[in-house]
């Protein structure tokens, strides 16, 4: 039951997020707005209680909820083969670049403080 | 066998198809994935994603099709991100008092990985559209679509292109901190979380939950400095790719 009164907190929180994000005409996303919304609402104790039980649920199959996603990314894929090892390059290569100067920023930042 | 190909055609064009064999394709190559130790390369996403679409075609099943019954965990996806609240509240106070190495450090990665992608594309030779599609591609896939709608892109290739970038994330995060010497978890799952969002966390809550907590923030971190960047990305993206 904890779960699924933390699954209703959830989606209250999206709900309200992204009618936040209609009326303010917000550019962050809904869920995003939810997000903030429920950092808020966990300072409440029984709010806390039931959210932990579904989160961790949801949490711990993140990565089942991107399949439908890359599915039709990869069925789309013949798109682009069209410009092919030149976005497999760009793709590659910018992201290792990212990781690493997040990774090596972030470790000379803590050693430092 | 007529009455199973009847069947059969029955079942396909119900969303009970999609979403058994997302969910059964699943659970199956996790239980490979965890028992070959969770290497990077076993990805449970990729290898599901992969044998989908072979089924699909096998089957001669369209995307829509399978869509109808995939929605509902696709759905899932908006909950998922409002309940990376709760590994955020749990570390609060850390994370209070790392705001400002974790604020730079999140700066510094998205622009690295947003300029980088654009540099390289410019020189070999990519379309503006595609430049401005693949500018977006470390936020997480929704945001990345209205982004690159705002700076000239298409948005289904900014999907594309986002997926793509977390899953390149997901399978190749652990050899590259390896080789840098990064052993902290809440350092290499920050640093996935910056250039690989979702499909990064996913990996990442998945080695351990530090990294999970510290990618999910991470997550969050790149769509708000993202949205908030937009009309600088935008001014720069004109300049660039005109």
């Amino acid at each position: 039951m904890d779960a699924l009164r933390g699954f209703a907190w959830l989606l209250l929180c999206q709900s309200a997020g992204e009618l936040a994000a209609r009326l303010a005409g917000a550019k962050l996303p809904g869920p995003v707005i939810g997000m903030l919304l429920l950092l808020v609402a966990l300072n409440v104790p029984f709010v806390r209680r039931s959210v932990e039980a579904a989160a961790n649920a949801l949490l711990s199959h993140l990565s089942l909820l991107f399949v439908p996603v890359g599915v039709g990314v990869i069925a789309h894929v013949a798109l682009l083969a069209d410009f092919g090892w030149r976005l497999a390059v760009v793709i590659v290569v910018s992201t290792l670049l990212g990781m690493a100067a997040t990774a090596l920023v972030l470790r000379a930042l803590w050693r430092r403080g | 066998m007529a009455e199973l190909v009847s069947l059969w055609i029955y079942l396909a064009a119900t969303p009970l198809f999609g979403l058994t064999a997302t969910i059964v394709t699943y659970v199956v190559m996790h239980a490979v994935y965890e028992r070959l130790g969770q290497a990077p390369w076993a990805n449970p996403v990729l290898w599901t994603v992969l044998a989908l679409v072979a089924l699909l075609a096998l089957t001669g099943t369209s995307y829509p099709a399978y869509f109808a019954g995939a929605q509902f965990i696709h759905f899932l996806l908006g909950p998922a991100v409002v309940a990376l609240a709760w590994p955020l509240w749990q570390r609060r106070d850390e994370l209070r008092r790392r705001a400002v190495p974790l604020g730079l450090a999140a700066l510094t990665g998205g622009f690295v990985a947003a300029a980088s992608a654009v540099a390289i594309g410019w020189a070999l030779g990519l379309t503006p559209e595609l430049l401005r599609s693949l500018a977006p591609k470390s936020v997480t896939a929704p945001v990345a679509m209205g982004i690159a709608e705002h700076l000239g892109g298409i948005p289904a290739l900014a999907a594309a292109f986002a997926v793509l970038t977390g899953l390149v994330g997901a399978l190749s995060a652990k050899y590259l901190f390896d080789a840098l010497g990064i052993h902290d978890y809440e350092v290499r799952g920050f640093a996935l979380g910056t250039t690989s969002h979702g499909l990064g966390a996913a990996r990442a809550m998945q080695v351990h939950p530090d990294a999970g907590a510290y990618a999910g923030l991470a997550l969050g971190l790149q769509v708000v400095l993202a949205t908030l960047l937009m009309p600088l990305l935008a001014g720069a993206m004109a300049m660039v790719a005109p």
